[in-house]
């Protein structure tokens, strides 16, 4: 039996202390260094995906909830805007836009409405199938596909919008033509139609049967006037096929219908101040930001609150780090008798101080193993998990 | 004591007679003071050492086994100066050449029967565990009769039972020299007869030089020799105590 054998036999016996001990060294530590890694990969995430979209307009209100909104796809959508703002910013020739609807979901994923436009902004290639070709179309984000095991030619149910909500919107089964490449962005945890299929599952547009065709009076209505009027036995398609395809109509102006961001994108500085002017002087009801700096107005905010946290996390390291120096010293006190008794023994004062600090290493080295593991894991984890939380946690 | 406890053959110990002269001892800030002109003790004898509370027995067995050093005097155990050695020294003389037996027992709490008997080859590097020792710590167990609660730890045992593991563990490194100190003060009289079996059974077997420290008058018959420190703790005012203890011989 050496002396090292003794250390863990006294850790072995003692399992309550030591578990205590432990976990109060592990979650002293763990904690602070999670938040730190989650916070700076958060900044890291979302300045790079701000930076990577120079302007965004929306409706008036919080330019962060648009900013998040846009470049996350957040779930707390600002107003719409109506779709007429992009041919607005088309015809000054200042920027490119790129139309953003996303309000509804699918198996909670957001459903993005765009034109193919984003695809090409995102610099977002294909990993399978094709992109966007027809009305019900849609191409998954790679976690997506991951995630519910979806691939070309598989089906994807939009959520409803309200499931007690029984006169409310059908949910549109679509058809998924394409995966994209894994791109470490909000892109792989979204469901991209185009615009108009978006309008389809707000129910703008919609197909069904041929009224004209149809005999039976429960679902159609002549009025007085000899035109047909279709009553609420006439069901929408819930799939757009080949065979339905062209039933399928959008009711009123295409410019009315609602959008929640663009992302405009000037060829140079020149242009993309003359735009700003442009949503400055010309319009009240919307909003032109510039996520880089709103995200900065964000994360300076945030680094400020990180400061307390800090001041918290040192203090209680402190705090900790006084109990743990006075539980070891009434261990120490315990045990008295028993470092007495090993040097009545014969063991040297050098051998009992190696004992004990030794007993005090253990304790931190294995704190030290758990929070490595753990920390490991946390960094692992910690793009999905920021990702969720901005994507997820919006609303 | 009429019980003979059979212990494992082994090689006689080298017996060692033990020399205390003009010896002088204080304790830091403190009154007491401990002062022997002359003392010899036999090797092989069983000694008992009696005296009311505070008088000076544990010390004068503390300073034999070095655990504490004199201020002044000669310490001789055998060959060996004990009162000039270094630190390392004693402690590697004791745990070589003394087992120490203990009042409370002083058993290590989280060990078990056999963990506790090895302890004096876990703690001090001068000795080394052979696969001999371990035989001769488990012969002892068994001979002790603590063969079938070798994994038990000590909370475990009764009393006798904790007392015979502190005894194996004074007797593992075959030491030359036995101290105990009150060993059957926390026993009922059938361990305390026991105990005290044991102890004299390795002293007339082995050899070994016994010194144990007592107040009670009732066990004293077993030994050779009673030092009496009725008369022998000299106080703040040494001058007016005698310097020699009391002795006996039965």
């Amino acid at each position: 039996m050496s002396w090292t054998k003794l250390v863990i036999r006294y850790i072995q016996f003692h399992k309550l202390k030591t578990v205590v001990l432990v976990a109060s060294i592990f979650l002293t530590t763990f904690l602070p260094i999670t938040i730190l890694i989650l916070l700076s990969e958060f900044n890291e995430k979302i300045i790079s995906r701000a930076q990577s979209t120079p302007m965004v307009i929306g409706a008036e209100g919080s330019p962060l909830d648009l900013t998040l909104h846009a470049i996350y796809f957040s779930s707390k959508q600002p107003d719409p805007i109506r779709f007429a703002t992009i041919e607005e910013i088309r015809q000054t020739g200042w920027a490119r836009p790129v139309p953003i609807y996303s309000r509804y979901t699918a198996r909670q994923f957001p459903i993005v409405g765009t034109s193919l436009d984003y695809f090409q902004f995102r610099n977002l290639p294909l990993a399978e199938g094709e992109s966007l070709s027809r009305l019900g179309d849609c191409v998954l984000g790679s976690e997506v596909a991951r995630q519910l095991q979806l691939g070309p030619g598989d089906r994807l149910l939009s959520d409803p919008e309200n499931i007690l909500d029984l006169a409310g919107h059908y949910p549109l089964k679509m058809l998924v033509r394409g995966v994209l490449e894994p791109s470490s962005t909000p892109d792989d945890w979204g469901v991209f139609v185009d615009l108009k299929t978006s309008w389809v599952i707000e129910g703008l547009g919609h197909g069904h049967q041929n009224l004209e065709e149809e005999t039976d009076d429960l679902k159609v209505e002549v009025r007085s006037d000899g035109t047909l009027q279709a009553t609420a036995a006439v069901l929408p398609y819930m799939e757009i096929t080949d065979n339905n395809i062209d039933s399928f109509h959008f009711h009123g102006e295409t410019a009315d219908f609602p959008i929640t961001a663009v992302i405009a994108v000037a060829p140079d500085e020149k242009n993309e101040t003359l735009l700003m002017g442009h949503f400055q002087v010309v319009d009240n009801e919307t909003q032109l930001v510039q996520p880089v700096v709103v995200i900065d107005e964000l994360m300076s905010l945030v680094f400020q609150v990180k400061k307390f946290f800090d001041l918290n996390a040192v203090l209680i390291a402190l705090a900790t780090l006084f109990l743990l120096i006075l539980v070891l010293v009434l261990s120490q006190r315990l045990r008295m008798r028993e470092m007495q008794t090993m040097f009545k023994l014969g063991c040297s004062r050098g051998t009992i101080l190696r004992l004990q600090f030794s007993e005090i290493a253990i304790l931190f080295l294995v704190s030290s193993v758990l929070v490595a593991l753990a920390v490991w894991g946390v960094w692992l984890m910690a793009g999905n998990v920021v990702q969720s939380l901005l994507i997820g946690s919006q609303g | 004591m009429n019980q003979k406890t059979e212990l494992p053959i082994t090689a006689r110990r080298l017996m060692i007679p033990i020399h205390l002269e003009q010896l002088e001892f204080r304790y830091p800030r403190s009154d007491f003071l401990l002062k022997i002109d002359q003392l010899a003790i036999e090797a092989g004898s069983r000694v008992a050492i009696v005296g009311p509370s505070g008088s000076g027995k544990t010390t004068l067995l503390n300073l034999m086994a070095g655990i504490c050093s004199p201020q002044q005097g000669r310490i001789q155990i055998g060959s060996h100066a004990v009162s000039t050695m270094s630190d390392a020294e004693r402690r590697n003389f004791r745990i070589s050449r003394i087992g120490m037996v203990f009042q409370q027992f002083e058993l290590v709490d989280y060990l078990n029967t056999e963990e506790n008997i090895l302890l004096p080859f876990a703690i001090n590097q001068s000795i080394r565990l052979s696969p001999e020792d371990r035989q001769y710590a488990e012969s002892l167990a068994v001979q002790m009769g603590l063969g079938d609660k070798i994994r038990r730890l000590p909370h475990r045992l009764s009393q006798g039972e904790q007392q015979r593991v502190a005894i194996c563990r004074a007797l593992v490194t075959r030491p030359s020299l036995i101290f105990a100190d009150e060993p059957t003060g926390n026993l009922d009289p059938k361990n305390k007869t026991r105990i005290l079996d044991i102890l004299f059974g390795v002293n007339r077997e082995e050899g070994q030089t016994l010194i144990v420290v007592t107040h009670d008058t009732q066990i004293l018959d077993g030994f050779e020799r009673i030092i009496d420190f009725q008369d022998f703790t000299v106080d703040a005012n040494p001058a007016s105590q005698p310097d020699r203890p009391r002795e006996s011989q039965s």
